[in-house]
């Protein structure tokens, strides 16, 4: 066998942790064990004179409303105000090569086995190795430890390609829309699927942002978690969005995604019918959205991340500013996050200035 | 979720007889199957009597009758692993399960046997999902539903036309790679079945399989041999070809194919590094044949299988 003993590398010094909050961080006092040798951003939603307390021993920045206003000047507003997605502002200021976000209702999840599950190293394992966009492996992820490609695999497919997001699950409460929850209150997840898989080329899904890693030199612009909560007609599909967009891009360049393991414990089931509010627009929009993003190309001289986002930007206010006006203004959001990113990351930077504390 | 009830005379399942004592493997098997009609096809090349155990519900055909059927027609070779195509022929039902016969069923964690018939019948009469990928899986199984973020006008699915299960204890690798790692073997049971979406391309492994035969049942023809096809798994690309068509097949006429659960156990038999030294030429046609398959597009007038 061959010597799968070699750990997984810790990356501390090359990932960030990217936690929005607008309650507390009590939540991290379980994941100490297995967060601690990194660096939080935090970023803080709602009243900015709330003071946030950080558990101690963490290194963190910590960022509110009024430093996001004074960091991004008169594009701070496409960074969404009461709404878990101003948690894209955290992945723009980051300087590292990866991301990993996570909501502060989630908690350690124990696998079948009752040991409790590194989320972290998980989405790092993930990361790591190549996905396979190209062929379905009916064994899942190939290069998980006891499994390889199975019998029909072409040898030419077999590299993989750089896996650019790695999408976790939950166990306890679903991720499911309102009406879901309406009818099924009382559905828990308690199956544990021991499976990583790469969702293929060509294929959408709906990528939810509470337990997601991603290679922010690989694909970051395109996370852009859209314009949600405060003063928007819309709410609870900033991850969606920034999926779709995401999705697309990493199939125009060649790049894999991941879905399955790490599972997290999700604790709080939010309240449905504040969601139903939240997200009606949403449902009915995305019988709009689903075709557009289905039927999107780019065009071959979109080589960077940075041109397909903008191209996308595009094609949105073009086809989709008549579904709502909202869409056109959407579409110039994602310019100004665009512009915000490459002015906080300019290329060539890629050592960058060293990473301060927000004040 | 409620249980779909299919009526058990709507169920084939055929075996294609590559050993000549099949009495352990029927012994094993002989609580899922009592209850449902066999096809037992002789691969033609086996020399002797089959031996199967009483109580069976069963047909057997061997060569004559193949010869009888297609006479001695060489377009299409029965023999090998390609034997239990010719039950598919024959059966007039409309669900098919199809099993190796080096395989027993596998069991759950108290030791009791997995239904795999069972399993492959829910998944060929729940809906599939190929539209649009749902991160929690097949959201027709019990304790699950589409996430957030599925769209509602694709949730009631697709006919499913394949159910492709998988293998605990000796997986289905290719002959290179089994020699490479001798001792590998899959302990690893995922419980999901999932759909797979439209356009993606899969290796199809024959195995273990179950499909709606009135929806894909002339797409899986044994057309696909290699000059030096042999007598073990992995000395044979038939059941991929044939796979690549049904998955092409059933995306242009918007039908699903499952891939996951059941798993069956399947046992030793034969040595990959012996499979090696013939000379293994599905690797290279494998590097022809996917581009092909991948850009095939069938068209609009065609609208059945």
């Amino acid at each position: 066998m061959a010597a799968s003993k070699s750990s997984t590398p810790l990356l501390k010094d090359e990932l960030d942790i990217v936690i929005p909050t607008i309650r507390n961080l009590d939540f991290l006092e379980m994941w100490r064990p297995f967060f601690q040798p990194y660096h939080l951003i935090i970023v803080q939603d709602g009243d900015p004179s709330k003071v946030i307390k950080v558990p101690d021993g963490f290194d963190y920045e910590l960022y509110n409303r009024n430093d996001i206003n004074k960091i991004l000047g008169p594009k701070a507003n496409c960074i969404s105000f009461k709404d878990s997605a101003c948690r894209c502002f955290g992945y723009m200021v980051s300087k590292k090569k990866y991301i990993f976000t996570i909501d502060d209702d989630c908690f350690v999840a124990k696998d079948p086995t009752g040991k409790e599950i590194n989320a972290l190293e998980q989405h790092i394992k993930n990361l790591l190795s190549p996905s396979t966009p190209f062929f379905f492996n009916t064994l899942y992820d190939p290069y998980r430890d006891g499994t390889d490609f199975v019998r029909g695999y072409p040898f030419s497919l077999r590299e993989g390609v750089p896996t650019a997001v790695s999408h976790g699950l939950w166990l306890n409460i679903p991720d499911y829309d309102a009406p879901t929850q309406l009818v099924k209150p009382l559905e828990r997840n308690t199956r544990y699927v021991d499976t990583v898989m790469t969702i293929p080329k060509g294929t959408l899904f709906p990528m939810c942002g509470m337990n997601l890693a991603f290679n922010r030199e690989l694909i970051g612009p395109a996370m852009y978690f859209g314009l949600m909560g405060d003063g928007q007609p819309i709410g609870r599909y900033d991850d969606m969005w920034a999926g779709w967009c995401t999705k697309v891009i990493c199939d125009h360049l060649g790049l894999g995604v991941k879905t399955g393991l790490p599972y997290i414990w999700h604790s709080k089931a939010s309240n449905p019918f504040v969601n139903l509010k939240k997200e009606y627009k949403g449902i009915y929009w995305q019988e709009e959205l689903i075709p557009f993003f289905q039927s999107l190309t780019l065009p071959k001289d979109c080589t960077t991340v940075q041109k397909c986002y903008i191209e996308i930007s595009k094609q949105v206010k073009l086809k989709l500013g008549k579904v709502d006006d909202y869409f056109n203004k959407l579409a110039d959001a994602m310019l100004k996050w665009i512009e915000a990113w490459d002015e906080l990351n300019p290329s060539g930077a890629s050592t960058g200035v060293p990473n301060g504390p927000a004040k | 979720m409620s249980q779909v009830m299919i009526k058990d005379d709507e169920v084939d399942i055929v075996i294609g007889a590559l050993q000549s004592d099949l009495t352990s493997f029927m012994e094993e098997w002989r609580p899922v199957f009592s209850r449902f009609h066999l096809i037992i096809v002789k691969d033609p090349d086996l020399n002797g009597e089959l031996k199967i155990p009483e109580g069976f519900n069963l047909n057997l055909y061997t060569k004559s009758d193949i010869d009888k059927l297609v006479g001695s027609s060489s377009s299409i070779s029965f023999s090998g692993y390609s034997c239990r195509y010719f039950g598919y022929l024959v059966s007039h039902k409309k669900y098919i399960i199809s099993i190796d016969d080096d395989c027993i069923p596998a069991r759950d964690g108290k030791g009791q046997i997995i239904d795999a018939v069972a399993q492959h019948i829910t998944n060929l009469t729940t809906p599939a999902t190929p539209f649009f990928f749902n991160t929690l899986y097949d959201p027709f199984s019990k304790g699950t539903d589409f996430v957030r973020g599925y769209p509602f006008s694709l949730r009631s699915g697709v006919e499913c036309g394949l159910s492709c299960g998988l293998w605990l204890n000796l997986a289905d690798y290719d002959a290179p790679t089994q020699a490479l790692k001798p001792d590998q073997r899959n302990s690893r049971y995922v419980d999901a079945v999932l759909t797979v979406p439209t356009r993606a391309m899969m290796p199809v492994s024959g195995i273990n399989i179950g499909f709606n035969s009135e929806l894909v049942g002339p797409a899986l023809l044994p057309a696909f041999r290699l000059t030096k096809e042999g007598k073990l798994r992995w000395e044979t690309v038939e059941d991929i070809w044939t796979g690549m068509c049904v998955k092409v097949v059933c995306d242009h006429l918007k039908l699903g194919v499952k891939s996951g659960l059941p798993y069956f156990c399947r046992q030793e038999r034969g040595s990959a590094i012996e499979s090696l030294k013939k000379e293994w030429e599905g690797v290279k046609l494998m590097e022809d044949v996917v581009p092909f398959f991948q850009s095939v597009r069938l068209s609009e007038a065609a609208v059945t299988a």
